[in-house]
């Protein structure tokens, strides 16, 4: 997730940066030296080969076959580019649409799967802490059934959390707007996009708000106790406030897989940009081009999304830094971060 | 319930077609993105910037947009993919093979699509290696590929494995899109078939159908558990 990618600096070993601040390093310098007279002129060479090659290739492979089935007319691209053409207003209109059906869709199921995986998250902490519990207020086949009971909750959500997140996303949708209908429920396309995506999301959202709080250093939860909390004010004052700051980046991330996920809305008739441009494409038949506009539009809301949880993290890692928190709490939850946000 | 018995086939068939898909396509993205990973760190800057460019181009558009790119995009290339009928492969994976181009359409978008991931998890296991190693490695004299053999890679490997696993995990589940886009007996277009034309109940068609996925992802999700516990990653 830490791209360290910055203003080419360069890579002098003699000046030491000052103790605080880790010397940033860029990708190609841990493996290579820094470069002498020579090796820069081969990287020279080499730059100046590549990017010949890469025109040649670009020309060869990708603009002549497009000029040669005239995929480059002003006919194919009109519609998107020109706005003297007939289509111009009414194409971006649709497109402007499908946007917003995306964007409705995305916040929808985000907001839902936020709360929803926040206090599934709550549920599967608390369950797991009463697990321990043996209830000596209580006689004895009382209590024995409370633990049966808490084991029997812990086993159910436990279950779920493992199904829904090792289900493929189309799947759970599909099933959701088949499904709903047939037991009486039956509501706009949107709402089983985002009620698919919701089940989804949410689980992943626990698992991370939970690792978040796995990851926090013992002597939060010890403190809270001391100071006479109970597990649960424990758990919502202290411990869940840190894990959302810490996984604020994965919880971006999560923002853009949402994002792309509301293009499987088209599987179940949901007009949103891949469908509707799946719609214009079918009157003006330019898919090439309609597609390449929807795809420039999706990047770059997705690259924005992406780096704006680059800077979160760099904001948060700063600030933990100067705060003096013990900074042993961002490494597991960082790596347990990574296994959720990929999809 | 005796859906799930009667139309085992169909089941059994739609797992096999999936675990082909899952199959190839993870053979191509690991060559793709191992490849990607290669140029982003490789010390040319047009190199770097045909890698960052790919990661950026293909993490950010759904795949749902990849595969209808490849679709539409490469037959106005010129290119029906024949060039994944690899000649043994294609005796394995009979698809491969086949006319109807749609299977090495998808596996191809699954292929690229999952390659940045790839690439970004090899990449994020190669920079997680303290610098210090590399350039302890140097100042005893090792060469480059030495350098990487021996203290590089091994390190890096142990860094990026949990991660590769899970893009692993998240493109099984991907897969499911195959059955929209026009290939004929997966799961997910089973799961299609046999309840919008023929009508079955629903419940147990998507018992089978999750199944067939929890199959793959499930046991992967415990064994990545099991290696990310074990071996603690050291920083």
């Amino acid at each position: 997730m830490s791209d360290v990618r910055t203003s080419p600096e360069p890579a002098a070993t003699g000046t030491v940066p000052p103790p605080p601040r880790r010397p940033r390093t860029r990708p190609s310098s841990v493996l290579y030296d820094a470069p002498g007279p020579r090796a820069r002129r081969t990287t020279l060479i080499a730059s100046v080969v590549t990017v010949l090659l890469l025109v040649a290739a670009g020309y060869l492979w990708v603009y002549r076959p497009l000029d040669g089935k005239g995929q480059l007319s002003q006919e194919k691209w009109g519609p998107l580019v020109d706005p003297g053409n007939q289509y111009f207003q009414q194409v971006w209109n649709r497109v402007g649409t499908g946007f917003r059906a995306t964007l409705t869709a995305a916040v929808l199921a985000i907001v839902c799967a936020l709360v929803v995986g926040t206090l599934l998250a709550l549920l599967r902490v608390q369950l797991r802490q009463l697990r321990l519990r043996r209830y000596p207020e209580l006689s004895g086949p009382v209590a024995r059934l409370l633990q049966g009971l808490t084991w029997l909750l812990n086993i159910v959500t436990r279950f779920c959390v493992e199904i829904f997140r090792g289900l493929p996303v189309v799947i759970t949708i599909f099933f959701v707007a088949r499904g709903l209908p047939e037991f009486g429920f039956d509501v706009d396309t949107l709402w089983y996009l985002v009620i698919g995506l919701t089940i989804y999301n949410s689980v992943v959202i626990a698992e991370i708000l939970r690792s978040g709080m796995d990851g926090l250093p013992g002597g939060q939860r010890e403190a809270a106790e001391s100071i006479g909390l109970s597990p649960f004010q424990t758990t919502r004052m202290i411990l869940l406030p840190q894990s959302f700051r810490i996984m604020l980046p994965a919880l971006i991330s999560q923002l853009v897989v949402v994002l792309k996920d509301t293009s499987l809305g088209f599987i179940i008739g949901y007009e949103e940009l891949l469908s509707i441009t799946k719609q214009v494409t079918q009157i003006l038949h330019n898919p090439l081009q309609m597609y390449f506009a929807i795809g420039v539009i999706y990047i770059a809301v997705n690259y924005a999304l992406s780096k704006l949880a680059q800077y979160v993290q760099r904001r948060l890692a700063r600030g933990r830094r100067s705060a003096g928190v013990a900074q042993t709490a961002h490494t597991p939850a960082a790596v347990g971060a990574v296994r959720d946000e990929e999809n | 319930m005796n859906v799930l018995v009667d139309r085992f086939d169909v089941f059994a068939s739609g797992f096999w077609l999936t675990l082909q898909i899952c199959l190839l396509s993870a053979a191509g993205a690991l060559i793709i993105g191992t490849l990607m990973a290669v140029l982003r760190i490789s010390p040319v800057p047009p190199l770097r910037a045909i890698g960052t460019a790919y990661v950026t181009v293909f993490r950010n558009i759904p795949l749902t947009v990849v595969a209808f790119f490849t679709a539409f995009g490469l037959p106005e290339l010129g290119s029906n993919a024949s060039f994944l009928k690899i000649p043994v492969l294609d005796s394995l994976f009979t698809r491969l093979g086949m006319d109807l181009p749609y299977f090495r359409f998808f596996v191809l978008a699954l292929s690229l699509y999952t390659g940045a991931f790839v690439c970004e998890a090899l990449r994020a296991g190669v920079n997680a290696v303290a610098a210090g190693q590399a350039e302890a490695a140097r100042a005893l004299g090792l060469t480059f590929t030495q350098n990487l053999r021996h203290v590089i890679l091994p390190q890096a490997w142990k860094a990026a494995v949990v991660p590769l696993g899970s893009v692993i995990i998240a493109m099984i589940k991907n897969s499911a899109l195959a059955g929209f886009f026009g290939i004929v007996g997966d799961l997910s277009q089973a799961a299609d078939e046999l309840t919008s034309q023929e009508g079955l109940a629903l419940i147990p068609v998507f018992i089978g159908i999750s199944v067939g996925y929890l199959v793959m992802t499930v046991p992967l999700g415990i064994l990545l558990d099991r290696i990310e516990s074990r071996r603690p990653v050291t920083r």
